[in-house]
């Protein structure tokens, strides 16, 4: 036993449990000696089951962190009281990696990374809760890629949490299955929040501003869980995103223009209502195909199913950025319209009768809000070529509504203090 | 504070005892039930491996080999030892690491010689390695070398050891190596979220060893030695080249390369699946292993540039890009490593340069 780590057993009494006690071990990390190494060591030798306490104070960590126990709760004093800073990192593509299922993480601040802040990979039962994690020298292209970067895992619940300056995106879920994003800010990251390759997640009362684009949902080709589906995007605000996209090359968040409210590309049964878009000067919300060359027969790089509805529209698309500035507004004029679909269909049937019932765009706004669908592959069969189109009502209608997400790990509770 | 005190009492009394019944350096063989213990021992000559530690020679049954291809970890010598308990006996793969039986262990000591260009004298030993085979799965410990080379103590949570020595060419060089905490170790060992080994594989096995008793093929060896069953009779067993093979294919050897050093995540079933950057050996698929594959979540690891692998042009390729750096948000692989492998990098560069 380290003389340095000093431990608490404590009985907690959770009295939802009707007469049932629960002992929970507690270690407090201590902030004494080489903090990094209490908290490693805390970290693997916890049993599951055991709360890890993080002290009031800010840390400075050489390496990555990581947590392959199951079962663990690594709880800070809050958001500003502890910091875990990662400016002189020297190993680790990291802060903090999670790989262990049943974690919750609640509490603290990771700054400064020279990679992810926080990955969890492969987890089932991932929790955030009132996590910050910020580069806080502001955006720059040095800056780490992702703030909370859960990727491979099933369960995933980020609540309260406030990521900024992240070089690709602030709060990005990858390739994972239910999944809940709320009540987080998300500000001065190129990406604010962005579901990839993902199915069920629910996204709501958020707040993405300042980035380059508030919200994104994404699916990539190439990647082991492609076909993105079941993403609501609900009651959340994507407004004043004027960070200029400061992503490296490369990335497929680079090709985000500046002020984007909304943008899906690709995915199928998306659900967009009661969100506010305003302020945002390329455009409020974009529907796009995967505009890249790609090698997977797999992969479908279509957004279908996208239902569109009872939004709030405020100023958008007054002065566009990268695609938006040299393809779309060529063809709409500015201001560029509220919500704009590329038309991309799947053949030349759809291009002129439209996809399949099922495939629609689905949109149902206040009146005047502005739509453009720039009919792109009907431009391209058509010799003449195609000029936007402009009537919002063509897309009237209305979609089944896509069920609610849960979690296992707020299941377990809500049952518990039934 | 109490409690603390109680335990350090008590973990003081139960290290007078264990001085008492077994002196450390007084090894007669491998201490199976040390390597079966579920808390690992402080210090590796509990385990009994070495009937001479300080100078890596090992007890009865521990056999050493080596690797066609090693894994670079910032140029550290490596001397690998495997141990199978008596009356057991791995089993042969093809393709994948062979099948160890419970109770195995895989050794690794990393070490420095002062000067590279002798190898062999005043070499110090920086860590040895466990991978122990216990029945819940593969457990890995990082022990350390004091100062006096005499002891390796267990260090849980990793550490960063100032090392200098003089490279090849004979420049000094003064690195802070990384010892890795254990979750750092499945970072790399890592198959289906199961801790696994990496090495001992039958292409990188397949080669010659210099043995006390003459040079021999290692399968050969392990299998007349009965650590090794099911090797195939006259089948010709797969192999791959040594870096430096001018007679093989570039792309063999490159292959090879990226296969030790990368494959262990960037494979389906290991912690880099997310990427679909794929480079085990086998791999077919061309934009899985990096043809004009584009980058997922590389962030500033892409460096501007818009594929893994650029076809005839290393400098606009992501792969040698991420090879060539050492700062930790940019650097492949992302641990195991302080250092550029200069070596490797060319081999990577001039690969990519003659691809079409």
């Amino acid at each position: 036993m380290r003389v340095f780590t000093k431990m608490i057993v404590s009985i907690s009494v959770v009295w939802g449990l009707s007469f049932a006690a629960v002992a929970q071990l507690v270690v407090d990390v201590s902030a004494d000696g080489d903090f990094q190494e209490n908290l490693q060591e805390a970290l693997i030798l916890a049993e599951s089951g055991t709360i890890i306490q993080l002290p009031k104070g800010k840390f400075n960590m050489l390496t990555a962190l990581s947590l392959d126990v199951a079962d663990i709760t690594l709880r800070g004093a809050g958001m500003d009281a502890t910091v875990l800073s990662f400016a002189g990192q020297v190993a680790g593509s990291e802060g903090l990696l999670v790989t262990s299922d049943g974690v919750w993480l609640e509490g603290f601040a990771v700054e400064d990374t020279p990679g992810d802040g926080i990955k969890a990979k492969g987890v089932d039962r991932i929790s955030f809760k009132d996590i910050r994690v910020e580069w806080t020298n502001g955006p720059a292209a040095t800056n780490g890629a992702y703030g909370l970067y859960p990727v491979e895992s099933t369960n995933v619940l980020i609540d309260g949490a406030l990521v900024k300056g992240a070089s690709d995106a602030g709060i990005y879920v990858g390739q994972s299955q239910h999944i809940i994003v709320r009540n987080s800010r998300a500000e001065y990251n190129v990406a604010g929040i962005e579901i990839e390759n993902s199915y069920f997640a629910d996204v709501f009362n958020n707040v993405a501003m300042h980035n380059t684009g508030g919200i994104l949902v994404f699916d990539l080709p190439n990647l082991p869980q492609m076909g993105g589906h079941s993403v609501r995007v609900f009651n959340n605000k994507s407004v004043n995103n004027d960070t200029a996209n400061f992503a490296p090359e490369g990335n497929i968040v680079a090709t985000v223009p500046r002020g984007t409210g909304l943008l899906i590309m690709a995915n199928n049964n998306v659900e967009v209502f009661g969100n506010e878009f305003a302020e945002n000067a390329s455009a409020n919300v974009l529907l796009a195909a995967y505009p890249r060359e790609y090698n997977d027969d797999n992969y479908n790089p279509l957004p279908r199913g996208i239902y569109v509805y009872d939004n709030t529209y405020g100023r958008a698309g007054w002065d566009p950025d990268k695609d938006v500035k040299e393809l779309i507004a060529p063809l709409t004029g500015l201001p560029v319209p509220d919500i704009v679909w590329d038309g991309a269909v799947d053949g030349f049937w759809s291009a002129f009768f439209g996809p399949d019932e099922g495939d629609r765009i689905v949109i149902k706004e206040a009146e005047g809000t502005t739509f453009a669908n720039l009919q792109f592959v009907k431009d391209l069969i058509l010799p003449w070529g195609a000029d936007p189109a402009t009537d919002i009502t063509d897309h009237a209608g209305k979609r089944p509504p896509l069920a609610q997400v849960r979690v296992a790990q707020e299941s377990a509770i809500a049952e518990s203090t039934d | 504070m109490q409690l603390s005190i109680l335990l350090w009492g008590r973990s003081l009394a139960v290290a007078i005892i264990a001085c008492l019944c077994s002196p450390p350096l007084l090894a007669d063989g491998v201490n199976d039930a040390a390597l079966m213990a579920k808390r690992p021992a402080r210090q590796l000559s509990a385990y009994g491996l070495f009937v001479d530690a300080s100078h890596q020679q090992p007890s009865d049954g521990v056999v050493p080999y080596d690797l066609q291809v090693p894994l670079f970890t910032d140029y550290a010598k490596k001397l690998r030892f495997v141990y199978v308990p008596p009356g057991t006996t791995a089993t042969y793969d093809d393709t994948e690491v062979f099948a160890f039986p419970v109770g195995s262990v895989l050794v690794k000591t990393f070490a420095y010689p002062a000067d590279f260009r002798a190898p062999d004298t005043a070499v110090r030993l920086i860590e040895t390695r466990l991978l122990i085979h216990q029945e819940s799965g593969w457990n890995a410990w990082a022990y350390v070398w004091n100062d006096e080379q005499t002891e390796a103590t267990l260090k849980m949570a990793g550490k960063v050891l100032p090392v200098e020595f003089t490279d090849r060419q004979g420049a000094a060089q003064s690195i802070n190596y990384i010892v890795p905490n254990k979750n750092q170790c499945k970072g790399c060992h890592s198959f289906n979220r199961e801790m696994t080994p990496i090495g001992p594989k039958a292409r990188y096995l397949n080669k010659d060893f210099s043995y006390a008793g003459g040079v021999a093929n290692q399968i050969d060896h392990w299998r007349d030695h009965a650590v090794l069953a099911g090797v195939p009779a006259g089948d010709k067993l797969p192999t791959t080249p040594a870096m430096g093979d001018v007679g093989a294919t570039i792309d063999r050897r490159a292959r090879a390369y990226l296969d030790i050093n990368c494959a262990h995540c960037h494979r389906l079933e290991g912690p880099g699946s997310t990427s679909g950057l794929f480079l085990t050996y086998g791999e077919n698929n061309k934009t899985a292993w990096g043809y004009l594959k584009r980058p997922v979540a590389a962030g500033r690891g892409s460096g501007g540039l818009a594929y893994d692998i650029a076809p005839g042009d290393a400098d606009a390729s992501i792969l040698h890009f991420r090879m060539a750096s050492t700062d930790p948000g940019i650097m492949m692989p992302e641990v195991g490593r302080t250092m550029v492998d200069k070596e490797g990098l060319a081999l990577i560069r001039d690969w990519i340069k003659q691809l079409k």
